[in-house]
């Protein structure tokens, strides 16, 4: 007896008991269809945090002030390390090779009016440099530009979100806000790159670096610097050469002791991909156990089509079936079932990220290998699962046949 | 004329914890090629157990069995199914056809599990169930035959493997009497073709169509005619 024909016997069977072989596969499809569903999930999240944080600028290095320590003694003000100093020296510098450009920045809080509206929104003091590093884009008008920073110009450059709360979405340019207790000109609106919360990046507001320093705040540090390294392949080597410059600018021996801090957009995407990484292997992990329950639903099935067709393997022993045989229809049955279950929960995992994408408006991704493994996992299964009633049903005497009923 | 079967001192003992049940006691008889046998007795005579027996689905507990010449007793489990498969054409008193499947594909399963091509399978089943007179019934599931049309079925299916020895166990007992009058008619014609017959039954009726009949009673044998 071929094994083709065997398929097509066991096929038969399950095709004979249609109420039974579809409950007996829902387990495997929802186990399977929730694996391929939530692996798409996470890896759809995981996606567009990636993109989110490349949008922010890629090659991007950040250089944030820290507190000077002597052991565990703080010896210094926390916040005032960094100077325009430090950054047109690293801007200058005839030893860093690695920095395309530079970008030293000025950022605070601040209560923003126009006419009745007024927000609290986040001010940041820039040079032309900021919107290439950080890949901001002009929607109309135009950015800060260095005429702006040597005169000390009262402009401002808004964000959508500045554009919707305080103007209503018209045109704000042209229009006058006071920001603190100064009067500034808008020159230009950004266009929106999402985010949200405290990492809203549209709800901002730019001036120039030398006005937020000297006018607005007062102050004449830096909270950062941001610097474009020439190549993503050299960030670890730009984070060194730029550490170091600093330290001996700033006289400090032991690194320990910085007091500041380099990390580079790299090190914030390997955290978020760990992060929805461990959240995906989560999902997937609550999937798989759905997966089992559906591999003993398979096995309980299986074992009462054995009890069930006691007398039928009798027969088919008494007529000369071997034990190989009738293991192997018995396991062709369950693969069947199991393989058939994988391929319908694909589909329906397919659709259902399908759905969840549109709903959300997330990305949808569909990895191959999470469909071949699926593929796999439902056969395994099926042949595990399959294995002790199909021995099950080999070791059943013929004589049971032959009992009167 | 050659043995088909040879029983000697064949005893079968069933053992539980508390309980020992002779079922057959030290029986030895022999069939020859082209009897026609009826073997007799009443429910807990032991004829279920010798039909088991001979029909080696069950061994002795001692004595031995050659079967066509075959030592049965000392065989495992898959020489057993070939032994049944090659030697032995059953039929049962529950006709035992596989449900919802054609008589065709019942009367071919054998020679699938000999492994004989499928072409081959079919010519010769086709060739019996014309044989049984069930020609214009191939393609029905044993579910739409009657009675006496599966068991047909049944005999078609002993008979594709040119078997050693048909063995009946109560070929009529569940159908009406005027096919059972035909199933007996085909009995005796086969064994006028010269196969050989051993069939179990306890009506006395029925068992008058053999040449032979073997008496058992509380696991022995009795009377041999």
């Amino acid at each position: 007896m071929s094994y083709l024909e065997l398929f097509v016997e066991s096929f038969a069977t399950l095709a004979l008991n249609k109420v039974r072989t579809g409950l007996a596969i829902l387990g495997i499809v929802i186990g399977i269809g929730s694996v391929i569903a939530l692996v798409s999930l996470g890896q759809a999240t995981q996606q567009s945090i990636e993109n989110q944080i490349q949008s922010l600028g890629a090659n991007l290095l950040t250089i944030n002030p820290g507190a000077q320590r002597s052991g565990n003694v703080r010896t210094a003000s926390s916040s005032n390390t960094l100077t325009n100093e430090d950054a047109a020296a690293i801007a200058s510098s005839s030893e860093i090779t690695t920095i395309k450009s530079v970008s030293p920045e000025y950022s605070s809080r601040s209560q923003v009016v126009t006419g009745s509206s007024n927000t609290n929104t986040s001010i940041i003091g820039v040079v032309p440099a900021y919107l290439d590093i950080h890949k901001v884009t002009i929607d109309s008008g135009s950015f800060i530009s260095q005429s702006d920073v040597d005169s000390l110009s009262r402009v401002a450059v808004v964000g959508p979100q500045i554009v919707a709360d305080l103007f209503s979405g018209s045109n704000p340019i042209g229009q006058v806000i006071k920001i603190g207790s100064q009067n500034f000109t808008i020159i230009g609106v950004t266009v929106s790159k999402g985010g949200s919360g405290f990492n809203n990046q549209d709800d901002v507001i730019y001036v120039p670096l030398s006005t937020a320093q000297k006018i607005l705040f007062g102050a004449s540090h830096l909270t950062s610097i941001a610097m474009e390294a020439n190549s993503s392949d050299i960030m670890t080597a730009a984070q060194d050469e730029v550490g170091y410059f600093l330290l001996s600018r700033h006289k400090i021996t032991d690194p320990s002791k910085a007091d500041f801090s380099i990390f580079s957009q790299q090190d914030i995407l390997n955290t978020a991909s760990s992060t929805t990484g461990t959240f995906t292997t989560l999902l997937s992990g609550v999937a798989a156990i759905s997966l089992l329950v559906g591999g003993i639903g398979i096995m309980n099935i299986m074992l009462v089509t054995v009890t069930e067709r006691t007398r039928e393997i009798g027969l088919r022993k008494a007529l000369g079936a071997k034990k190989r045989i009738i293991t192997i229809q018995f396991l062709l049955e369950s693969i069947i079932l199991t393989f058939t279950g994988g391929v319908i929960g694909v589909l329906l995992g397919i659709l259902a990220s399908y759905i969840i994408s549109v709903v959300s408006g997330s990305l949808f991704v569909i990895s191959f290998s999470s469909i071949f493994l699926a593929f796999a996992v439902s056969t395994i299964i099926g042949i595990i699962f399959g294995w002790y009633p199909a021995r099950r049903a080999s070791n059943l005497q013929p004589i049971e046949a032959l009992r009167y009923e | 004329m050659q043995s088909i079967i040879k029983a000697s001192h064949i005893s079968k003992i069933y053992k539980t914890e508390s309980l020992e049940t002779i079922a057959l006691n030290d029986v030895s008889f022999e069939i020859k090629k082209g009897e026609f046998v009826a073997i007799m007795g009443p429910s807990g005579s032991g004829k279920s157990t010798l039909m088991h027996i001979l029909g080696a689905i069950d061994k002795p507990t001692s004595g031995t069995y050659l079967l066509d010449g075959e030592n049965v007793g000392s065989l495992d489990d898959d020489q057993l199914s070939d032994i049944r498969n090659r030697k032995i054409g059953f039929v049962f008193q529950a006709f035992n056809l596989l449900p919802r499947t054609t008589a065709l594909k019942n009367v071919m399963l054998p020679m699938a599990y000999a492994g004989i091509p499928k072409e081959e399978r079919l010519e010769t089943a086709t060739k019996f169930l014309k044989l049984v007179g069930l020609e214009d019934r191939m393609f029905h599931t044993s579910n739409q035959l009657s009675g006496g049309q599966q068991q047909r079925v049944a005999i078609a299916r002993s008979l594709v493997m040119n078997p050693a020895l048909i063995l009946a166990d109560e070929p009529t007992g569940n159908i009406a009497s005027d096919q059972a009058e035909e199933v007996m008619g085909m009995f005796k014609k086969l064994n006028q073709d010269g196969h050989t017959i051993v069939m179990i039954t306890h009506e006395p009726d029925i068992a008058h169509h053999a040449k032979r009949i073997i008496y058992v009673r509380d696991g022995k044998l009795f009377k041999s005619l």
